[in-house]
């Protein structure tokens, strides 16, 4: 099926004219910015309903089958949603786990009872997700997963305990990676996957509070619990290859995704346009010679990360170290982010020390919220200490 | 609008090619231990090697062909300079090819026919432009009086020494004018050469007192204070675009050292607080190869738009920081090494300090910087 380009305009300007109406007025309490930032029920009851809503009005898993609540078009369709999504600055799409990792699996390698079991409830926002991979003494990994299921019947019965569920709370159902055999010869072989129930007995959550003082994440405990033996995704054994494979997903609908934006993208526009009315020396700040020099210097780093993954496609210019540009980007970008937003705090004079919950703070204090958050992507995934060693040690070949 | 602006970036096949070749070139041509036989020379180069990289059509890649020219814009230095930076390797290229640039951009098509052929053919050239430190200074003191005599000095002047002609930016019935001046014109004692911190580089001070200057190389009008501009732009430009590349030398220099030099029985390469900076190097040039690209992407024959200047400085600001770190850790992390002449990082140190100086620092482009994005 080929779409025209008139097609997708139209679709384009549909979209867009739909965000434009429908964005949620200010609901008078700061929204969460990215996915792991829902910390109340507030937060989640409103963006439960504004996904609901977008996918109501079918912009939201247009390219899911039909049948199991998707619209069954071209991905192109989602792609175009996304990026007016963006584009509109409208609240994101929470319920991430699902429409970008567990429905896409799903999607993919699952049963037609799995697929008729949960994808609906992942676009409705009815059933939210979360997933257990990370365990407290194994950081990111993986292959080292110590939590057990020992197969007992109609049932597997879980031992061991999670870290950084994010919406681990809220969450109705989990994707979770357990060791079923622990002597299998390859610790890898051991691991088997599961669509986790998370209301069932001897599962336990406690919420971690975080350096913003909200909640996101927690921790998950399950002793002796009891989740229905259908739970296992494909065969024991297979968990590490369903893993790595949910890793793959990047989100984006043509990787299989939802669709739906994760997370409201913050530019150094961004940056510069909340220091409106901010004076220094009795004139806007945007006046102070040495204040805008530290904005050039951050523009310039956010325009050297934009052109980097313009380069990156150019084999010619990528030739010294080819894989130096994608495998630095997460390291400079997460960096650059926080700097950025620790820059915008200072630039707002006395009110930088303002936070979330005091009226006067400046967009309700969502930069001093923003640089703490920034944090969870210079550590996780890899903490920019040990990305400086991937890049150190596979791309230029320094020594462990 | 974002602030980020234009971030245009492409590469054509012939400009891959000509990377290719260049670096090749250079690679062959110019090894570490040819760059070091010249750093006490006159000259600074050897003239075989000139030869040869005219003879590639490097002197005249800029130009039209109508002027002995390859026709192929003047983006197609970039490459070409890059790797020359990433060999060390000094020669007049980037001085003729400016003045060439100043003379195709402010006088007419038969000053340019007249003039440009010799330095296509790899007549060395430069451009004369400086009377003090000051790069952001506006002032032109060099007198061409009503008679066509020049009175003054100019200073720092690019391969001075080797230059057959100079264009000189010259004051004349008020208005900032050029003139073209043959370097036989010059008085016996007009060339002072300076002391240069990077010794693959050769300047001098030049005293144009008393020359002579013919009507017909005298270039006046509005389109002077233009060409000027964005002379100083692809200047700017080409300094960046070597220093990227001496970067990335210098970045192989520590990665060659820190894989190899043992210290407390483990290989220095393995310590991070060696291996970090050394990737904040990789990432830093990688930066300033993306912005010197980019910028070649957007400057072309015709005058430089809003969106090439802030592309050339950008370029200039980022570029050159990067060498200057990278040439400081390199010293450093060569220890007692690092402190001798024998150790190659001293070439970039002093690269570093002589590129920084180009055509402003980076303190002049981020102000000029914050005036384009900030108003």
């Amino acid at each position: 099926m080929s779409t025209s380009e008139k097609e997708l305009q139209a679709f384009r300007a549909e979209v867009a004219a739909w965000m434009k109406a429908n964005n949620p007025a200010d609901p008078g309490f700061l929204l969460p910015q990215t996915f792991m930032e829902v910390g109340d029920e507030q937060q989640l009851e409103f963006l439960r309903e504004w996904q609901h809503k977008v996918w109501a009005a079918g912009y939201l898993g247009m390219a899911w089958p039909k049948q199991y609540g998707g619209g069954g078009v071209d991905p192109i369709f989602q792609s175009i949603a996304d990026q007016e999504m963006r584009r509109a600055g409208v609240p994101i799409c929470f319920n991430v786990i699902g429409l970008g990792w567990a429905g896409t699996l799903i999607n993919d390698i699952g049963t037609e009872q799995e697929k008729a079991k949960y994808l609906k409830g992942i676009l409705t926002a009815e059933d939210v997700w979360c997933q257990g991979f990370s365990e407290p003494d194994h950081g990111s990994d993986l292959g080292n997963v110590q939590t057990r299921a020992v197969r007992d019947g109609d049932h597997y019965v879980i031992n061991g305990q999670k870290i950084w569920t994010t919406m681990g709370n809220f969450a109705k159902y989990m994707i979770l990676l357990a060791r079923t055999n622990p002597d299998a010869p390859r610790k890898y072989d051991g691991l088997s996957f599961f669509l986790s129930p998370m209301q069932a007995p001897g599962i336990e959550t406690r919420p971690i509070r975080k350096i913003t003082g909200e909640f996101g994440f927690t921790e998950t405990f399950f002793t002796d619990a009891r989740i229905p033996a259908d739970s296992l995704m494909g065969e024991e054994g297979q968990g590490w290859k369903i893993a790595m494979q949910t890793l793959q997903y990047e989100r984006g609908a043509e990787a299989g995704a939802a669709g739906g934006q994760a997370m409201v993208r913050v530019t150094v526009d961004d940056m510069i346009a909340q220091v409106a009315g901010v004076q220094r020396d009795g004139a806007p700040v945007l006046q102070d010679p040495v204040v805008r020099d530290q904005v050039v210097q951050a523009i310039m780093e956010e325009k050297a990360i934009v052109l980097g993954d313009r380069r990156a496609h150019i084999g010619a210019l990528t030739s010294d170290y080819p894989g130096s540009l994608p495998l630095s980007n997460k390291l400079r970008a997460t960096e650059m982010t926080r700097r950025m937003r620790q820059l915008a705090i200072n630039l707002q004079g006395a009110e930088g020390a303002l936070y979330v919950g005091d009226h006067e703070a400046r967009q309700r204090g969502f930069w001093q919220r923003a640089y703490f958050n920034s944090f969870s992507a210079t550590i996780g995934g890899g903490t920019s200490q040990v990305q400086a060693n991937i890049v150190a040690e596979h791309i230029l070949g320094l020594p462990k | 609008m974002s602030v980020i602006g234009n971030t245009a970036l492409s590469f054509s096949d012939e400009q891959a090619m000509l990377l290719d070749v260049a670096r090749q070139f250079c690679r062959d041509r110019s090894p570490i231990a040819k760059v070091r036989a010249q750093l006490e020379t006159a000259t600074g180069y050897d003239q075989a090697l000139w030869d040869e990289m005219v003879a590639l059509g490097w002197a005249g890649i800029a130009l039209p062909e109508s002027c002995g020219g390859s026709g192929m814009g003047v983006a197609t230095l970039v490459p070409v300079v890059e790797a020359m930076g990433r060999a060390m390797l000094g020669t007049p290229l980037i001085s003729s090819a400016l003045a060439a640039q100043l003379l195709l951009r402010a006088g007419n098509s038969e000053q340019a026919e007249r003039l440009l052929p010799a330095l296509a053919a790899g007549a060395p050239a430069t451009l004369a432009l400086l009377e003090n430190g000051d790069w952001g200074s506006e002032t032109v003191a060099l007198e061409l009086d009503q008679d066509g005599v020049l009175h003054g000095t100019k200073k720092y002047v690019p391969d001075a020494t080797v230059a057959t002609l100079f264009v000189v930016c010259v004051k004349h019935r008020g208005e900032t004018a050029l003139a073209v001046v043959h370097a036989e014109q010059l008085g016996a004692g007009a060339l002072q050469p300076n002391t240069l911190i990077d010794q693959t580089k050769r300047s001098a001070n030049v005293d144009f007192s008393g020359v002579r200057v013919d009507a017909s190389n005298i270039i006046t009008g509005a389109q002077v204070t233009v060409a000027l501009r964005d002379v100083r732009l692809l200047g700017a430009l080409l300094v960046a675009a070597e220093a990227t590349g001496s970067a990335a030398a210098c970045l192989a220099t520590i990665v060659d050292y820190l894989k190899t030099r043992k210290q407390f029985g483990k290989l220095i390469g393995s310590y991070q607080a060696l291996k970090h900076p050394t990737v904040d190097i990789l990432t830093a040039t990688d930066s300033a190869r993306s912005f010197i690209y980019h910028a070649a992407t957007l400057v072309g024959d015709t005058a430089l738009d809003r969106d090439a200047e802030i592309a050339c400085r950008m370029a200039k600001a980022h570029a050159c920081q990067a060498l200057l770190y990278a040439g400081d850790r390199a010293v450093q992390f060569h220890g007692g090494m690092g402190f001798t002449y024998e150790c190659d990082a001293q070439l970039y140190i002093r690269r570093a300090q002589w590129s920084q100086q180009q055509f402003g620092d980076a303190q002049h482009h981020r102000k000029r910087l914050a005036t384009l994005l900030l108003g």
